[in-house]
């Protein structure tokens, strides 16, 4: 192979521009899926959209269920998250702990469809037997309370350990130390990683195909189908109407507008605090 | 080769003050200086690897037989193979086996496998004074060497390319007397073919293996002549309290 | 000794019994799975793995997840085959060319990826993605190349193609900032060494960087084959729905199923045990693989990141 100067210097040139044409190649569907989304669905976006049921073609139910099962799934998966990553910082250098961080990571990584099988099975036939948004936030938990232990952990692992320290010196127990001083340093921490990992099950559509199924009305109980956006867009995409498809559409727009709002607010408060 | 009004910077911060040097060829020239004083940062402009920094920048002129190497129609690429460097820390490459490292740059330029690349890296090795300990080990990792004997590797990795001048910084900073010595001894050998820079924080080191010595500190040469009457003479009082160990 | 019943001890209890929520999920998980698909395994034993029919009329029952498991395995070939290139280029370039100060949005933008939910990349295949791939690249492929298998047929764009291009999109988030944290994680001394012999800067990454960090890449790309993998919603939305034999990808450009997309499609309407049986065993069966992948992925990232002398083979 003739390695000749100028041969290696056009390679050199051409494995650069190549490497950013993959860039670029890897930001148009990002930029392709927002112009889409902002396009198709800002139309649709009124008083009425966002308020009546579907069968007026609303996706007012849509918006509270997604609203109410993000916050039964975090008020029951975010203390539960955090503690489990407090025992995982401040007490976990053994096995024991070692262990239920593998399974974690493992956790994370779960296809979400195996978790609405399983809250299926748990919940809709061993306990309410019908569909029901307890059985929503059961099988969402499942994907948040692994994410949130994580990253309290990490966040935990920030604090350096002179803080701990100094708190122990002035006689407080350790429970006490952790929760007043080592948790109020690693707030900001904590917050980031409890809003994305929100913000990834507000987005999530395969846990909930089975256990709240979607409905056309209003909250109706802890004992009825409900609705949520991601529901209501998969469900409109596959009717042939236009209508229909145009209003999911505008769901994805707030949808999207959701997660976004989430993430981008995470950037903001972690701005100055960790590196960029 | 020839510095000319050298300076350079790191972002805002000045750490070259208008060098003007020259070295003689088929010579060994040692760099002197307390910490900080810029020697590894003079160095590294003589092969163009300072500006691989983020953030660096430099001005003036370096003349490689007559010739600017900072021309813009220069590629920093071709002066590295004429110029070649040994680093502080040994760095032979891991993935790579001892014959590999030392064939690594003939590679680069299209040399193929063969008879003609085996001579090149055996007599590299043997200018290294590494060949007779490694001749039956060609295959073993780079890294499977002592300290020591991997910085002759790098050594015989930088003379595979027939370079003109041979960069050192620190070589035996990171080795124990004994291999500093085997090292030493191959400088002095170095430059019946080769025009080498030495840089190093140890004067003793400095008188042993080097015809000229240059005298660095806070970014500015401050004296520069042949070995002997820099130690021996010094005309700068600074030089004087240097070497006499009154401060650095 | 005696323990005491001191704050500190009760609090260490509690925190340690509520972390073992992830051992309670993943135990759960598990026993729902393995039981409720005994009925299946234990009706059609491996033939269940095996076969490619689907009848669920009652009487005439067979199930079978061949199809679906390769269809699982074309979709992930796809999307590693055309995503994990471009993630490397990605990671190459946001590592070593590119300035400071185009670092944070590019990597940010990339990062903007992995926020989309997956059922809106699955809105945007089926409207959009799917007409620009038959388009511009089924038909064309099929019209000059049709005579290879994978690509014949009738390019209808709801097909397994599209959902291994999606699947490419999905995953190079993952890929490329793993990718990204492996080649930062390559020592500079061994840049300097390669620049110093007078390599080109393509050619330090090519020789040096990435056959240094070569087990940390190939565990990012296991990971993104572990996303693809377990991936729902936008395969479901894209892959055209088919069952039974119809199903087998004998062509990339006709209707296909994976795993994931068959449980979305049908559990929810299956009516009988042995139905339902079947789609938690292709539950278990996605969550085996899944698990399987991400564990060696996970052994081969922190292989590269602990080692500090380098990998020598």
């Amino acid at each position: 192979m003739m390695n000749s100067y100028g041969f290696r210097r056009f390679k050199n040139r051409f494995f650069f521009v190549l490497c950013m044409v993959c860039v670029i190649v890897a930001v148009v569907p990002l930029l392709s899926i927002l112009f889409e989304v902002i396009a198709r669905g800002a139309s649709q976006i009124n008083w009425k959209f966002l308020t009546e049921n579907s069968l007026l073609g609303g996706i007012g139910p849509a918006i509270q269920g997604t609203l109410i099962i993000i916050g039964l799934t975090s008020v029951v998966g975010i203390p539960i998250g955090v503690l489990s990553g407090v025992y995982l910082a401040e007490f976990g250098q053994n096995k024991y702990a070692s262990v239920l961080r593998t399974i974690s990571d493992v956790l994370t990584e779960f296809p979400s469809i195996v978790v609405g099988i399983t809250a299926f099975s748990v919940i809709i036939v061993g306990v309410t037997k019908t569909y029901s948004p307890l059985a929503g936030a059961f099988a969402l938990s499942f994907i948040l309370i692994p994410i949130v232990a994580r990253t309290t952990e990490e966040s935990l692992k920030l604090v350096p350990n002179s803080s701990r320290e100094a708190a122990l010196a002035l006689g407080a127990h350790k429970w006490r130390s952790t929760i007043s001083v080592v948790l109020p340093s690693a707030r900001s921490g904590l917050v980031t990683g409890t809003l994305l990992a929100v913000s990834r099950i507000a987005g999530e559509t395969a846990p909930l195909l089975f256990t709240i199924l979607g409905n056309n009305y209003f909250f109706q109980g802890f004992n009825q189908p409900m609705d949520a956006l991601p529901l209501r867009i998969f469900s409109n995409s596959r009717q042939p109407s236009p209508e229909l498809q145009a209003q999911a559409w505008g769901a994805a727009l707030i949808l999207i507008l959701i997660v976004l709002a989430l993430n981008v607010g995470v950037r903001l408060a972690s701005r100055g605090k960790l590196r960029g | 080769m020839r510095s000319i009004g050298l300076n350079a910077w790191f972002g805002q911060k000045q750490a070259l003050k208008d060098i003007n040097i020259s070295i003689q060829a088929n010579a060994v020239t040692a760099i002197i200086g307390p910490s900080g004083c810029g020697k590894s940062t003079f160095i590294r402009t003589l092969n163009r690897m300072h500006e691989l920094t983020p953030g660096a920048k430099l001005s003036g002129q370096i003349l490689l037989d007559g010739k600017n190497i900072y021309d813009s129609d220069t590629d920093p690429v071709m002066i590295r193979r004429r110029v070649g460097m040994v680093f502080q820390k040994p760095n032979p490459f891991p993935t790579m086996s001892i014959y590999d490292n030392v064939a690594a740059g003939l590679k680069l330029t299209g040399t193929k496998r063969g008879k003609n690349m085996d001579e090149v890296v055996r007599r590299s090795l043997e200018r290294a004074t590494l060949w007779e300990e490694v001749k039956d080990d060609l295959k073993k990792p780079g890294t499977s060497i002592s300290g020591g004997q991997q910085q002759r590797l790098c050594i015989a990795r930088a003379i595979a390319l027939q370079p003109e001048v041979i960069l050192m910084d620190e070589p035996c900073s990171a080795l124990d007397p004994i291999a500093t010595a085997k090292i030493e001894e191959l400088v002095v050998q170095l430059k019946e073919e080769y025009t080498v820079v030495i840089v190093t924080h140890n004067m003793q080191q400095a008188a042993r293996v080097s015809d000229f010595t240059a005298f660095m500190y806070l970014g500015q040469l401050i004296e520069f002549g042949d070995t002997t009457s820099v130690f021996e003479n010094p005309r700068s009082e600074l030089t004087e309290k240097y070497i006499t160990g009154k401060f650095g | 000794m005696t323990k005491k019943l001191t704050g500190d001890n009760i609090f260490k209890v509690v925190a340690g019994i509520v972390a073992a929520s992830a051992l309670v999920i993943l135990l759960v998980t598990a026993y729902v799975l393995v039981t409720g698909s005994t009925l299946v395994f234990g009706r059609f034993g491996l033939s269940f793995l095996t076969s490619s029919s689907w009848n669920p009329v009652e009487g005439r029952e067979v199930f079978g997840l061949l199809p679906y498991i390769l269809g699982t395995l074309v979709t992930s070939g796809i999307a590693l085959l055309i995503g994990v290139p471009l993630s490397l280029g990605i990671a190459i370039f946001l590592v070593e060319m590119s300035p400071r100060r185009v670092r944070v949005p590019v990597s940010y933008l990339v990062e903007l990826l992995a926020a989309v939910p997956s059922v809106i990349y699955g809105l945007w295949g089926i409207f959009v993605l799917r007409f620009w791939v038959l388009n511009n690249l089924e038909k064309p492929l099929n019209t000059y190349l049709g005579w290879i298998p994978a690509f014949s047929g009738t390019p209808f764009g709801l097909d397994t193609f599209t959902a291994g291009i999606i699947l490419a999109i999905m995953i190079i988030p993952t890929v490329a900032s793993v990718s990204r944290e492996v080649l930062s994680a390559v020592p500079n001394s061994i840049r300097e060494g390669a620049y110093s012999i007078g390599a080109t800067k393509w050619e330090v990454i090519r020789h040096w960087v990435l056959s240094y960090g070569r087990s940390g890449i190939f565990g990012a790309i296991i990971l993104g084959l572990g996303r693809a993998v377990g991936e729902t919603m936008a395969v479901t939305m894209v892959i055209g729905n088919a069952t039974g034999p119809n199903a087998l990808p004998t062509t990339l450009f006709k209707p296909g199923q994976t795993l994931p997309s068959l449980i979305a499609n049908g559990f929810i309407e299956s009516p009988d045990a042995l139905q339902k049986s079947a789609f938690v065993g292709a539950g278990l069966v996605l969550l085996a693989i899944s698990i399987i992948i991400n564990i060696a992925a996970y052994f081969l990232v922190t292989r590269l990141l602990k080692v500090k002398g380098g990998a020598v083979e």
